[in-house]
């Protein structure tokens, strides 16, 4: 193992997968693990016995991602899990989630942190309602890689034609998709292994990569923002000590932009400009701070700055407002958007009350159809609305950056986290 | 080209670094639990940097089942001493004294399971409103699920069904009175990450986590150090010998299993985590009483 310890310099990759029940996913997941050799001997010993238990005739790779005994004995994942796997390249954390309507909420949280998302189609069944919805959260949250996995292809006799013929469906649909980057197609069986991690030996005509070959060397290195300089105060770190009587850090974590001693910097609210003496990650001094770097800055002149301030470059703000337009996730499954509702908004490190001005429209997620007529928010529902903020927010459309870009929306009284918002 | 890119230790320590300043904003009586292990000790690690040049604005407690190997004790002292943190401890002897718990008879006893009713207790008797907790993910797949931020009612129990969603790096820690949150800022981090940036950070470890001699027998598949605290039955005593061991995770001395290991360094280590077959949790009893045994006590406010 010695020669593969490049661990120095390995890279992480954040991908999400949604599916139901019947299109494998968990197979996939649990193919993903067990032909990369990410699965201990204990843990498949206990999936073999509860195969076994079971009665299926061979062992049940899907057992592996089982979480819950709520879920096991319903036979369904009910919430986000979080999978971890490595190879020599990179390092993989799966945000696996539930592909049913009515885990909406729950693919919308584990597309948040993605870097890219796995869409499951059933080769036999081909683009159908949920591929649609699935599609439509990874563009809506930003996911800037789709890599669309052509599942089953041994029980279509590993056809060709019917992997174009999927392909040019998936596309048509695509189209009518925003901000999407790069979309792979790979025709694959999960359960006998082809493409997953070894090249399938059934489909000379397919010349692309397996999938782990994809997730290993897909480029994601210009996914952050390193144009707008953002850094949300998160801290403020005053030592009190004789060593350090006169330090004064702001500690966080860059959301976008870069940062260097010396650049002159503006802090909002107060609009004061000075500039950075120095950038700190404990006893190291850096010369760059980019996302996704928690470090402390420390600046020239004294200004008055506290958590929920931001630190911006002078010539590049973010806009400076309390009216704001964004398309929202409903989240609570007890109590519905109130019209001229209050809530508390989370927003970088910032936190305001937030009064709701106006419910746009809702989208039909199978259709990408504007709903006009039921502007009811309930569990699960995908829609715009306008929001007034009791102090301004310092933000950047979410389509610029997806961390000045995001908020959610608590209830006051249940401190629940009721939606998920992105700026438009 | 200039490119930004940042490797997944230095991410991984970025996001850390993120929540535990977030711990620190979002509670009025925050405390991390430091069990003595590599991940508390990397947690422990990670808040002095969080908060350098600073001391970190939060006290260490540890919950002490009594029954410690003496190396994880005299490593405490010296490492809380160097990252300059203070210390609380909240011990299930004192429990079991004043009759808040009762221990389990016989050879297979374990405190194990009284350290939940200690650890409430600890955190009431500070009127602590978050703690901090080393758990990972990948550890056991009750964990998978885990929030960063992970709410408890009143009586310290987690509800996985009511679970707030965490969308981006936004965490929501608000609470009514009573409730509390547990924390876990090494959510993501596997086993091996937390080697390699042990190895990456040079940071001193007890010698338990290194092959050395010691008296182990076998219970139930697993080597078990013969310590004071623990009786063994007949046919375990037979199979008493002295072996070359390290322990992978470090907790309780009556249920943490040894591995016959001659890995004596932190390279060695990680090539035998890298080849390893079992996950580490596979040699603590604890977890192997029932197939959910980790769903039911993380119920009971486990961490």
């Amino acid at each position: 193992m010695s020669e593969e310890r490049g661990y120095l310099d390995m890279d992480l990759l954040r991908f999400t997968t949604a599916g139901s029940v019947d299109d494998g996913k968990s197979t996939l997941i649990g193919r993903l693990l067990y032909d990369s050799k990410n699965i201990f001997e204990d843990q498949l010993d206990a999936v073999e016995a509860s195969s076994k238990q079971r009665g299926d005739e061979q062992v049940n790779l899907a057992l592996l991602t089982d979480g819950l005994r709520a879920e096991r004995e319903q036979g369904i994942t009910i919430d986000v899990a979080y999978r971890y796997f490595a190879t020599p390249k990179r390092k993989f954390i799966i945000a696996d989630t539930p592909g049913h309507i009515q885990y909406t909420r729950n693919m919308v949280t584990g597309a948040s942190t993605a870097n890219l998302a796995i869409i499951l189609i059933d080769a036999r069944k081909g683009v159908i309602e949920q591929t649609c919805r699935h599609a439509f959260i990874a563009s809506l949250l930003r996911i800037q890689h789709i890599t669309v996995c052509i599942n089953k292809m041994d029980l279509v006799d590993w056809d060709e034609d019917t992997y174009q013929k999927i392909v040019q469906e998936f596309k048509d649909f695509a189209s009518r998709l925003e901000s999407v980057v790069e979309v792979t197609f790979i025709p694959i069986s999960a359960l006998k292994g082809d493409n997953v991690v070894d090249k399938s030996t059934h489909m000379n005509w397919y010349q692309g990569p397996t999938l782990l070959y994809h997730l290993e060397t897909v480029y994601i290195g210009s996914d952050a923002n390193h144009v707008d300089a953002r850094f949300p105060v998160q801290w403020v770190i005053r030592p009190h000590s004789n060593e350090y009587h006169d330090f004064r850090g702001f500690a966080g974590r860059v959301a976008g932009g870069v940062f260097k001693p010396g650049d002159e910097v503006t802090v909002l609210p107060s609009g004061f400009s000075t500039k950075i003496k120095a950038i700190h990650n404990m006893g190291e001094e850096l010369q760059e701070a980019f996302h996704p770097q928690s470090v402390t800055i420390t600046l020239e002149d004294e200004i008055d700055t506290s958590r929920g301030d931001m630190i911006v470059k002078p010539n590049n703000q973010p806009k400076v407002e309390q009216d704001i337009e964004a398309m929202i996730c409903w989240f609570s499954d007890s109590k519905k958007l109130q019209m001229r509702g209050k809530y508390i908004l989370r927003h970088t490190t910032k936190e305001v009350k937030a009064i709701v001005k106006e419910v746009k429209y809702k989208v039909n997620i199978n259709t990408l159809h504007k709903i006009e007529d039921d502007l009811e928010f309930g569990l699960n529902d995908i829609g715009r609305i306008s929001l007034r903020t009791s102090s301004p927010l310092f933000y950047d459309s979410y389509h610029r950056n997806r961390q000045t870009g995001s908020f959610v929306l608590i209830d006051e009284f249940t401190n629940e986290t009721v939606a998920a918002g992105m700026i438009l | 080209m200039h490119t930004y890119r940042v490797t997944h230790l230095k991410q991984l320590e970025a996001e850390s670094i993120y929540v535990l300043r977030e711990f620190a904003a979002q509670f009025e009586k925050p405390v991390l639990l430091f069990s003595g292990g590599k991940d508390s000790i990397v947690m422990a690690w990670l808040a002095r940097k969080a908060f350098w040049p600073a001391r970190m604005p939060f006290p260490l407690m540890h919950v002490d089942t009594g029954h410690n190997f003496h190396e994880t004790m005299e490593y405490r002292d010296k490492f809380i001493a160097d990252i300059r943190a203070e210390l609380l401890v909240a011990s299930v002897q004192e429990s079991i004294d004043k009759g808040r718990v009762v221990e389990e008879k016989g050879p297979k006893a374990s405190r194990n399971g009284l350290q939940t009713v200690t650890l409430l207790d600890g955190l009431e008797e500070h009127a602590f409103d978050a703690a901090l907790g080393g758990g990972r993910r990948d550890e056991e797949k009750a964990r998978a699920k885990e929030r960063f931020f992970s709410h408890r009612d009143e009586f310290g129990q987690w509800d996985p069904k009511n679970q707030r969603p965490e969308l981006w790096n936004i965490f929501n820690g608000r609470k009514l009175h009573g409730e509390h949150f547990r924390v876990f800022p090494l959510s993501n981090w596997t086993e091996m990450d937390i080697w390699q940036y042990i190895k990456l950070e040079n940071i001193p470890l007890p010698s338990l986590y290194f092959a050395h001699e010691r008296e182990c027998f076998e219970r139930d598949g697993t080597l078990i150090a013969k310590t004071d605290f623990i009786s063994m039955l007949p046919e375990e005593e037979k199979s008493l010998a002295r072996r070359t061991v390290r322990f992978r995770t470090i907790g309780d001395a009556t249920c943490t299993g040894a591995v016959l290991s001659s890995a004596a360094t932190l390279d060695d280590i990680i090539d035998e985590v890298a080849a390893a077959r079992q996950t580490e949790r596979g040699n603590r009893s604890d977890d192997k009483r029932s197939e959910t045994a980790m769903e039911d006590r993380k119920k009971q406010g486990y961490f």
